[in-house]
């Protein structure tokens, strides 16, 4: 009952509308709007109940529901890095917090993690010449001579030995590029793998030789030989296990930036979910444009319309009847005669005509600032010595004239905080030196390009998080759907396995290409 | 002028003979029509046939006020003899010689049509 009279109240106030114009409409509109603050005014178009303040809207409900959805989902999901599960409104605390709290906690994680592995492979890579060295320096005397046997199997030893201190330097001695949440699976078992093998190798060296004093010094070195041969092949398990078995595509995963709908495609191998993660923000960064808080006003501003036409009384007394308000104000948008799409779609067109204007008029402005600069060959140097200029200098010589036209641009297609004056500056004496032409200069102004193009410090984001419903540390699996959160936006990352594919073979003769015209004549008798 | 005669078969394949004079001009005895079809062509061009496999000689054009405008040919007619001279499977050529024999005046030719069953259907009524 109050819900129909709700949407009727709201209905009679627009039926004073539909006779008028445009002009018109869009006044009683604003109108309508303002007596939300102002306490129960009456004008003769419009039928305004003070409301009071407590009785929330549609929009309010929405995000207060969120919120307290998200303080619950958040223990259940592993998102792990900072605090993940509070929203904080003003996003300067938020971030300094972030920030705090990560410095202290990851990086002990991570030299931990490095330190242990660096002992380890001292300890492994030691081994070896331990168990050469020990009979020697222990029980020298009673050995067997060494013959020629025993010697070759010293530079054997020596060569492996340099083989496999090569390879680990190559395999495991990067820069790490990220800190992921989860410890790196492969890699952990790997190390418990060595650890073991080294530590049943001196478990039995011990016994059976340091204890006995064995003199068979050939059978030693062949022992310390076949451990050597056995670390080379776990060697070649860490590299199939780390770096080849993700080589061959089997995913192909889609990822789409949640405030503008931008979209990628990747194809990945057999990852684990934060390594997967990782790879999709590599290239996030270089083939995402950047985001760009400005061109999201315009949708937002226009939602916000759609939402403040409407206004739900509840006559009936101050109960809060969330599902039967929110289905008011639907129905009641669904029924009003809606001119929206129209505004946006004169002002999308208006928008293009005058990009278009302004990039015409900067192209020509850079074309001509451009011809003044003429590259000085080296007979030319000595005949006008006098009017040499570096290229900064010459860039900061024809920046004036094209300045205000740039400017202009940027601020029509609201790029104009990603470029300062000094960047623009810059930019042009890289481009005079190296002989670019006005539309080189200018391509990095007109089309947005990815992250990696502008200043790293202020717009590569620091901190993401990685939420997702499964362990981190699974692997891939088709329909898996995780999200990288970062403080602006967020990469919805949605996970499809390449189908399995039949392929079958169609054996064509070259004989076989032979072809009849076939006419349909028509003759006069 | 001739008229045509009208003859039921108790199958059903409804036919009719037409008896055409060639009309004399110049050097030439012309019968007023043209012809498409045989089995040398495409059958799926054929725009008159109902299956489009058929290979058979067809109506495509009758000249107004010819001989065979006369005679009563139509346009879409499926010519199954010739003076007797089976015209199912010939090929085009063969088709328009046994039609311009220069010593023939007049031509008989078996037609079927798709829109005598029809006919049949209406004089049956009447």
């Amino acid at each position: 009952m109050s819900a129909a009279m709700d949407t009727e109240s709201t209905y009679s106030g627009y039926s004073h509308y539909s006779g008028h114009s445009k002009k018109a409409h869009r006044q009683g509109r604003d109108r309508h709007k303002s007596p939300r603050s102002k306490d129960g005014s009456r004008s003769e178009k419009s039928v305004t109940i003070q409301t009071p303040p407590a009785e929330p809207l549609l929009g309010n409900d929405a995000s207060r529901a969120e919120e307290g959805q998200d303080d619950n989902w958040g223990e259940t999901t592993t998102a792990i890095t900072g605090t993940s599960e509070h929203s904080i409104s003003q996003e300067d605390i938020a971030r300094i917090s972030k920030d705090l709290e990560d410095s202290v906690g990851l990086d002990c994680k991570r030299y931990l993690g490095l330190t242990v592995a660096a002992v380890l492979g001292l300890l492994v890579f030691l081994t070896p010449i331990a168990f050469i060295l020990l009979p020697q320096i222990l029980w020298r005397d009673d050995l067997e001579p060494c013959g020629t046997v025993c010697e070759g199997l010293f530079i054997s030893v020596a060569f492996k030995l340099l083989i496999l201190l090569i390879g680990t330097w190559a395999l495991f001695f990067r820069q790490p590029k990220a800190d992921l949440p989860r410890v790196f699976v492969f890699r952990a078992l790997l190390l418990v793998l060595i650890f073991l093998f080294v530590f049943s190798y001196w478990l039995f060296y011990g016994v059976r030789i340091l204890d006995s004093k064995d003199t068979n010094y050939q059978g030693i070195v062949q022992y310390a030989v076949s451990l050597v041969d056995a670390l080379l092949f776990i060697h070649y398990l860490a590299i199939v296990l780390l770096e080849l078995r993700q080589l061959q595509p089997t995913f192909t995963v889609k990822v789409v930036r949640s405030t503008d709908g931008e979209s990628r495609y990747y194809s990945l191998g057999h990852l684990s979910i934060q390594r997967a993660a990782l790879v999709v923000l590599e290239n996030y960064y270089r083939d995402f444009t950047v985001y760009n808080p400005a061109l999201l006003t315009a949708s937002k501003s226009r939602a916000a319309k759609h939402m403040a036409g409407l206004k739900v009384y509840n006559v009936d007394g101050p109960g809060n009847n969330a599902s039967g308000q929110s289905r008011a104000m639907i129905a009641a948008a669904a029924r009003r005669r809606d001119s929206s799409h129209n505004e946006l779609y004169y002002e999308e067109a208006d928008h293009e005509r005058r990009v278009k204007k302004r990039r015409a008029r900067l192209v020509v402005a850079v074309e001509e600032a451009f011809t003044h600069i003429k590259r000085l060959q080296a007979e030319e140097q000595q005949k006008a010595p006098g009017e040499m200029m570096d290229p900064r200098e010459a860039a900061q010589a024809i920046f004036p004239s094209m300045a205000r036209a740039l400017q202009k641009y940027l601020r029509t297609t609201r790029q104009q905080q990603y470029h300062s004056m000094e960047s623009i500056l810059q930019h042009l004496s890289f481009c005079i030196t190296n002989n670019m032409t006005p539309k080189a200069f200018l391509e990095r102004y007109l089309n947005p390009g990815p992250t990696l193009q502008y200043d790293r410090d202020r717009w590569f984001s620091k901190q993401w998080t990685l939420v997702s419903e499964e362990a981190v540390t699974s692997g891939l699996q088709d329909g898996i759907v995780f999200v990288l959160k970062c403080l602006d936006f967020s990469l919805v990352v949605n996970v499809k396995k390449v189908p399995f594919i039949k392929l079958s073979e169609e054996f064509i003769d070259p004989k076989s290409h032979k072809f009849v015209l076939r006419l349909q004549s028509e003759t006069s008798v | 002028p001739s008229h045509h005669n009208t003859e039921y078969f108790l199958s059903f394949s409804l036919q009719q003979r037409i008896e055409i004079h060639k009309l004399r001009q110049g050097d030439n005895l012309i019968l007023g029509f043209s012809i498409g079809g045989g089995i040398d062509q495409d059958p799926t061009q054929n725009p008159f046939s109902e299956d489009k496999t058929d290979k058979g000689i067809y109506v495509t054009r009758v000249t107004e006020g010819g001989p065979a405008e006369v005679a009563g040919l139509q346009i879409g007619d499926k010519i199954m003899q010739v003076n007797g001279w089976d015209m199912t499977m010939v090929t085009h050529d063969q088709a328009r010689k046994r039609l311009t024999k220069r010593n023939e005046e007049v031509v008989r030719l078996l037609v079927t049509r798709q829109s005598l069953q029809k006919a049949v259907q209406q004089s049956m009524m009447s």
